[in-house]
């Protein structure tokens, strides 16, 4: 029988290290992750884990500690937001060279500049090529769910990588709502125990980490590397139907709402799907038809499967919660819009909405404007700007 | 047992030859000479941060070290090195690894004074144990003698050139031994590879088995930065503590000991005329600025001896 409970993404999150047990856990606050490790931090104060919590001196040492502790043989978590994200920003990408399947709860916030504390995608998707895995979620369960099973994905031997679960600063960080847990018990059957093929503390088996890496080999490095990213795809498949055998939550790649006989779909991340679902319910409810695609895996990038899904619609709107400042859109767009060219994917018409920046609210009335614009769009057949802002005083 | 380097030197070999250290480099002689103080049944986890030292001993897919070793980044040899005891710690406890690691972090004076102070401080002021062993040049060597707040002042680097109107780098040297003894960790020392290379090895025997965090500072002369010939590596070393430009010196749980006094301490320029990095100290009108260096190394000497207890 699962646990009904009600709490904020950020208390999830917290509650699923709390179950996985970590080894170790090394972090620094930042708004608004900050209260991830300061549940942790009780946790560990009141010996419910046996985890060795290091309350480093900032997100670049919380990175490379968990390196530290991950190559050593250890389960190392993390958890951070934006400019803490940003700084570590070196390590992401050691730590996913040498192969380390860390797990970190990012909490999506806007990356300075300007400082704001409030949620934007601007964080996550600049770390987006650093050879982690994100996964993204769109509320507290689906937070709690993704962080328990990253590490099955991130240690699989055909994968070895770590992994990024994100949510929604403040939306679904701080927002209580219901949730279901898993007992203690299923969690540690289902994690498992980690058991590295090769770590420093193995005393009869030294091992080195981080070389000098010449021309002569590091290209067949990031290859193998390149490969393990691809093999993700298919872990994650298999992770998630054994998650769903255990819990009744189904995951895929991405999410399809409300697809039957849609002619026009809206693409996007985390928290906004749960708004762009509830507009989808209302245009139902007049017999119009607007389907929703939420992508949960953002890398791997899902190329054949979002490109099949989306070759059935006649308008696209993919909304992103970042900018690229490449004068041509965001990056979810250009992933989205590349993987159907590559698959041959023409004839539906797509335009990219930039949102929410700095967490700029987002009503159901934007989406609906939006929906508007697909509606005018599938009619007519004419795409007016592609490269379009969304809520923005101008 | 009393210090016999004939004895030590006949441990297994932890860090092999092979490696592709400059002829002539203290680094290697310090950290062979550091590694000797391991009890042979413990194991190492040994960091390193981005360097001469790491770049020149763990070359895909070669490596000179017998224990387990890591390399994570230039700045945070400290932290990494304090996350692997951190699993060793959680480990341990869940029974998962048995018998004794000891964890040693290597960082030039770039990755330790500069780049590196953060993760240092972070990782002696949250007490892993651990040992830190600054090899200290006195510039970024690995990327073409560039200054570093470890540089003597007037020296002749690439970024502190000594030119026409400028004479070399304007600034003092960072005593980042006493910012270590101001962490208020069990064990700090000052020392360097002099004679039969007793007081490096005692000091890294005291370091890695006293618990908690200790830090060394290594006087680590380099033959391109410094510009000697490579014979003379240890003689440098000799004239670097015999003028007190680099006092021998520890400080167990704050009490320092100053562990050698020259019976006719030298003048500094007797450490300087040797090295090519100083050479426009020598031309005729520059007196004031050997006798600035010299006032320095005075004051900083007495300033030691007073801390120790000592007179000068």
């Amino acid at each position: 029988m699962s646990i009904r409970e009600r709490m904020s993404g950020n208390e999830a999150m917290a509650v699923a290290m709390k179950q996985i047990n970590p080894d170790v856990v090394a972090a620094f606050p930042i708004t608004p992750s900050t209260e991830v490790p300061q549940y942790f931090s009780t946790y560990v104060a009141d010996g419910v884990v046996d985890t060795e919590f290091v309350a480093v001196e900032s997100e670049h040492s919380a990175m490379s500690a968990c390196v530290g502790a991950q190559a050593a043989g250890a389960r190392a978590m993390t958890a951070t937001s934006a400019n803490g994200l940003a700084l570590m920003w070196e390590v992401l990408y050691i730590a996913a060279a040498s192969r380390l399947p860390i797990v970190m709860a990012c909490v999506n916030r806007t990356l300075s500049g300007p400082l704001n504390i409030h949620n934007d995608h601007s964080d996550s998707m600049g770390a987006r090529d650093s050879g982690w895995i994100q996964l993204y979620s769109e509320n507290n369960q689906e937070a709690y769910d993704n962080m328990l099973m990253a590490h099955r994905i991130g240690e699989h031997p055909d994968v070895v990588l770590p992994v990024m679960v994100c949510q929604d600063g403040f939306i679904t960080s701080h927002a209580i709502e219901n949730i279901e847990l898993l007992e203690d018990d299923k969690v540690k059957a289902f994690v498992g125990e980690y058991k590295p093929e090769m770590y420093l503390l193995d005393k009869e088996n030294p091992i080195a980490v981080g070389p000098l890496d010449h021309f002569t080999h590091c290209f067949e490095h990031k290859r193998q590397q390149a490969q393990a990213m691809m093999n993700a795809k298919k872990v994650i498949l298999e992770v998630s139907e054994e998650f769903y055998k255990l819990t009744g939550r189904k995951y895929e790649l991405f999410e399809e709402y409300n697809t039957d006989g849609a002619d026009v779909a809206i693409v996007v991340l985390n928290s906004t799907a749960g708004t762009a679902k509830y507009v989808a319910d209302q245009y139902k409810a007049q017999g119009k038809k607007v389907a929703v695609i939420k992508p949960r895996v953002f890398r791997p990038f899902p190329v054949d499967e979002i490109a099949v899904a989306l070759s059935k619609y006649k308008a696209i709107a993919i909304m992103d919660k970042a900018d690229s400042f490449n004068a041509a859109g965001g990056p979810l767009f250009t992933d989205v819009t590349s993987a159907m060219y590559a698959k041959g994917v023409l004839s539906p018409k797509v335009i990219n909405y930039i949102y929410g920046i700095g967490g700029r609210d987002v009503k159901s009335n934007d989406i609906e404007k939006v929906v508007e614009k697909l509606f005018e769009i599938s009619g007519t057949g004419k795409v007016d700007e592609v490269y379009n802002y969304l809520g923005v005083r101008e | 047992m009393a210090y016999n380097l004939k004895e030590v030197a006949k441990k297994p070999e932890r860090f092999t030859g092979g490696h592709r250290m400059c002829a002539g480099c203290g680094a290697p002689v310090v950290a062979r000479q550091i590694l000797r103080a391991l009890k042979p049944e413990d194991h190492a986890v040994i960091g390193s941060a981005t360097g001469c030292l790491e770049v020149s001993t763990f070359i895909y897919p070669y490596t000179a070290w017998k224990d387990s070793f890591i390399h994570n980044a230039f700045e945070n040899s400290a932290v990494t090195v304090a996350g692997a005891e951190a699993a060793y710690v959680a480990m341990k406890r869940k029974g998962k690894i048995s018998g004794d690691t000891k964890f040693i972090a290597f960082g030039g004076d770039g990755g330790t004074y500069d780049i590196g102070i953060q993760s240092l401080s972070g990782a002696m002021e949250r007490g892993h144990d651990m040992v830190y062993v600054c090899y200290d040049n006195g510039a970024y060597m690995n990327t073409g003698i560039q200054r570093s707040s470890a540089t003597p002042k007037y020296a002749d680097t690439t970024t502190s050139p000594a030119g026409k109107e400028i004479p070399g780098k304007q600034q003092w040297r960072k005593d980042l031994t006493e910012i270590m003894v101001n962490h208020h960790i069990p064990y700090v020392a000052q020392t360097a590879a002099i004679g039969n290379m007793k007081d490096l090895y005692e000091k890294a025997e005291k370091a890695i088995y006293t618990k908690g965090p200790a830090f060394l500072n290594v006087l680590a002369p380099c033959p391109r930065g410094w510009q000697y010939n490579t014979p003379d590596l240890m003689e440098l070393n000799r004239l670097a503590v015999e003028t007190c430009f680099w006092p021998l010196y520890e400080v167990i749980d704050g009490k320092y000991i100053v562990n050698y006094k020259p019976k006719n301490k030298l003048p500094v320029k007797d450490f300087l005329k040797v090295q090519g990095r100083f050479k426009h100290l020598f031309r005729a009108g520059n007196e004031q600025m050997l006798e600035e260096i010299q006032a320095e190394v005075d004051k900083r000497w007495a300033e030691l001896l007073r801390l120790a207890g000592e007179e000068a």
